[in-house]
């Protein structure tokens, strides 16, 4: 018994090989918007891993600090850490913004105050070391783009980059820019300098706070005016036997301040805060499916016909259905596979190449696999049959 | 019938084959669950650190005075400018005095009048003396007729009784000549507190120093105790420095510092602790500590400004050797401290006590490790007990391009 169809490939194979190549491409594309899909979600879940937290504190009624602006007096993480259950607490801060390069390029970034040794902290690093100064210091996520001893301007103080991490990301995939927290409460809310001036100016213009018979109380309401006390969120590490839901529920009842576990932080970022655009990539990442099962369908069923005259002369000769059969179904199982390696490899190879995270799953690329294979034989049952239907006066006429 | 394919096709089909098979193992191992993390790693050795307080702080002025009335006044000129060299006693502002000018005045026409007055008394006085000296040789002359009965004991008793009024009068001449006495002494009294008052609307200097504000101009009406100028003692410039209660761990006076001011970030200058006060912040979590510079007119050498920002780094003795290991390397699962070591190829959470760290990002283990165990610095991800990883010398082509302090 002879390989039809290993003839017929070895016969033509150099446009075998090429169809194989183009469906590839195809398949690739569809496995990268899959990856785009499935790194938005990871982008979001990386956030809430990499603050090491498992509960978040935040202010009533919000759904901070990541959805919602958050904000908290900085000395209500004490009271947090005298609540039953809680192993570490934390004060944080989150603020997406520009930050500068030394020759004057910016850069998008999260910029997150955290105290070093406490949940907030990057969990791991590929290169330099953690913040050991409480002051004008930055570990930065690699994607910044940042090298160790860089000094970097946020706001009106220049940073060390002492440290870089990876995969630190927010749930838009800027990356991440780590400071100390004193620092970070300074530039979330530092004015200015302008706006401090005019600040001052019109307070010292206000009757009420500038009292000739009262020396001293204009100073101390300019100098409560630019203090600021305030954080995003509360991190919180529960201690070995407790519940989430056990130890949320009195600081949400006794303390008066909104509690997220793990999961409803998820559900706030992945079904609130990236739904809509996680559920276009996923329209479109359904259209692309749908259009690359076509292309690949009609691309069998040409080639198919496309050898209509070799399959009449088979016929001819007296050749069983079933061999013809089985070479078009092994034909177009072939193209499929090679088509699912070349698509695999070159997706693996271009995703990092993607400026945000593109997360390519094997259950993704097994369902792809299955996905094109089944495609495929469906593609090759119309080639079937229109080869069996086929007449084989048609070789000679 | 078999028809072989031609040699050539084979290979190059077999070579297709195996460079797809190829690629996807390729793909396999690098990403997925197949795929290791990669990793470094070092070995723990034993060593000395010496670790070091960092904080901020600002510029202050140890010595610093507010110069104004004792009493509601308005100014009438202030004679020196901000940043003028003042020395003590020197006038520094004139208050206005009011009526103080006329109420002297007034006073000393009170005290001319109460010389005259004085003067008066004693005329008085001699009057009086000498109607005693008569009224005594009377009463005398009187005393040796009556013994001879030359005269009745009445013209004698009329004599005797104009003695006594002598006497008495004389007396009451005395008295009140020492009355205007006493009457020039309070009112010369009075006139020196008034020329006090006089001189307390004449605000000087109280000490040698730089004039650093002049908060009220002539004209402007302060109350009492409200500044018109501020003086501080230029070379009395100290850092008033704030360090994070939880990396204050051997904060003392003595220490030697390293002051670097914002103004010259690449100039650091020495300096010492002079002072560490007993209050902390406690709304901000932070010691306080003064550090004087360790030449005093450096600080103005350099031009520092009162207020401006400072970076302080104190030098704490080195400890005795013991194992480190770099800070990267520290992890915290669960509620523990540990670093991963590696164990036959494989990570190992290992729990460690932790001592003092260094600035530059070394730790000393007192617990959980010995020397020559291999443990993790830096990991592409966080990692589990146990995952493929795989050792490379480093995470980052380019990381090291600039030193980290």
């Amino acid at each position: 018994m002879i390989s039809l169809a290993g003839r017929d490939i070895a016969h033509s194979w150099g446009k075998f090989v090429l169809t194989g190549l183009g469906l590839g491409l195809l398949i690739g594309v569809t496995l990268t918007m899959a990856g785009v899909y499935r790194g938005m979600v990871d982008d979001a879940q990386a956030l809430l891993t990499n603050s090491r937290a498992d509960l978040w504190v935040v202010q009533k009624d919000t759904q901070g600090p990541y959805a919602e602006s958050s904000s908290l007096k900085d000395d209500v993480v004490r009271s947090v850490r005298g609540m039953p259950g809680v192993a570490q607490a934390a004060n944080v801060t989150y603020f997406t913004m520009q930050v500068q390069r030394h020759d004057g390029d910016d850069i998008r970034a999260m910029v997150v105050g955290m105290e070093s040794g406490q949940p907030g902290e990057p969990g791991y690093l590929v290169a330099g070391r953690q913040l050991t100064r409480s002051h004008y210091e930055a570990v930065a996520d690699v994607k910044t783009g940042f090298a160790l001893g860089e000094r970097i301007r946020i706001r009106r103080h220049d940073y060390t980059v002492v440290g870089l991490t990876q995969r630190m990301v927010s749930s838009g995939g800027d990356p991440m820019v780590f400071i100390p927290l004193k620092d970070a409460q300074e530039a979330q809310f530092l004015k200015d300098n302008d706006a401090i001036i005019n600040d001052r100016t019109r307070t010292a213009t206000n009757p009420a706070f500038n009292r000739p018979g009262v020396p001293g109380l204009l100073d101390a309401v300019q100098a409560l005016q630019t203090s600021s006390h305030n954080v995003n969120a509360v991190l919180v590490q529960l201690a070995p036997g407790f519940e989430a839901g056990q130890v949320a529920e009195p600081i949400r009842r006794w303390k008066h301040l909104e509690v997220f576990t793990r999961d409803g932080m998820e559900e706030i970022l992945v079904a609130k805060l990236i739904a809509t655009s996680a559920r276009q990539i996923g329209m479109f990442l359904v259209i692309l499916a749908v259009v690359s099962a076509a292309i690949v369908a009609f691309i069998i069923y040409t080639m198919t016909l496309g050898k209509i005259r070799e399959i009449a002369v088979l016929k001819l000769i007296g050749t069983r259905n079933l061999t013809i059969a089985s070479m078009i179904l092994q034909q177009a199982l072939g193209l499929g596979l090679i088509g699912f390696v070349v698509g695999k490899v070159s997706a693996t190879i271009w995703a990092p190449v993607f400026p945000k995270f593109v997360l390519l799953l094997t259950q993704d690329a097994m369902m792809g696999l299955g996905g094109t294979l089944l495609i495929c034989v469906l593609a090759s049952t119309l080639a079937i049959r229109a080869a069996l239907k086929v007449d084989p006066a048609e070789a000679i006429g | 019938m078999k028809r072989k394919l031609p040699f050539s096709r084979r290979i190059t089909l077999g070579a297709l084959v195996l460079v797809l098979v190829g690629a996807l193992a390729w793909v396999a191992l690098r990403t997925g669950p197949l795929a290791a993390t990669r990793i470094t790693v070092m070995r723990v050795q034993e060593g000395r650190l010496a670790p070091a307080i960092f904080g901020i702080g600002t510029v202050e002025a140890r010595r610093s005075w507010m110069v104004g009335p004792t009493a509601a006044g308005r100014v009438l000129a202030v004679r020196v400018d901000v940043g003028d060299t003042v020395k003590a006693g020197q006038l520094l502002a004139d208050m206005d005095p009011v009526d103080l000018d006329q109420r002297l005045a007034a006073l000393d026409a009170s005290l001319a009048r109460a010389g005259s007055t004085q003067a008066a008394a004693q005329a008085q006085l001699k009057d009086a003396a000498a109607r005693r000296e008569l009224a005594v040789i009377n009463a005398r002359r009187n005393q040796e007729l009556a013994a001879q009965n030359f005269i009745s004991a009445a013209a004698l008793e009329s004599r005797m009784q104009e003695k006594a009024s002598a006497d008495a009068a004389l007396q009451a001449a005395q008295a009140n000549l020492a009355g205007t006495g006493q009457d020039v002494a309070r009112q010369k009294a009075e006139r020196a507190g008034l020329q006090q008052q006089r001189g307390n609307v004449r605000l000087l200097a109280p000490a040698d120093g730089v004039v650093t504000s002049r908060d009220a101009e002539a004209g402007t009406t302060v109350v009492a105790g409200q500044p018109v100028l501020r003086l501080i003692d230029p070379a009395s410039l100290w850092v008033k420095l704030r360090v994070d209660q939880g990396r204050s761990a051997g904060l003392a006076p003595g220490l030697t510092a390293s002051i670097v001011l914002r103004s010259h970030p690449g100039a650091p200058v020495p300096g010492q602790v002079a002072r560490v006060e007993l209050l902390a912040d406690s709304v901000t979590e932070e010691r306080i500590a003064q550090v004087a510079f360790a030449q005093a007119p450096t600080a103005r050498a350099m031009g520092a400004s009162v207020g401006e920002l400072a970076e302080v780094t104190l030098q704490l003795p080195e400890t005795a050797s013991s194992l480190l290991v770099p800070s990267a390397s520290i992890q915290h699962r669960q509620g523990e401290t540990g670093v991963w070591r590696i164990e036959h190829g494989k990570p190992v959470f290992a729990p460690v006590r932790l001592g003092v760290r260094s600035l530059d990002g070394q730790v000393q283990v007192l617990d959980g490790l010995k020397a020559g165990d291999e443990v993790v610095v830096y990991s592409q991800k966080a990692l589990t007990p146990g995952a493929r990883v795989q050792v490379v010398d480093t995470l980052i082509q380019d990381g090291h391009k600039g030193a980290v302090p």
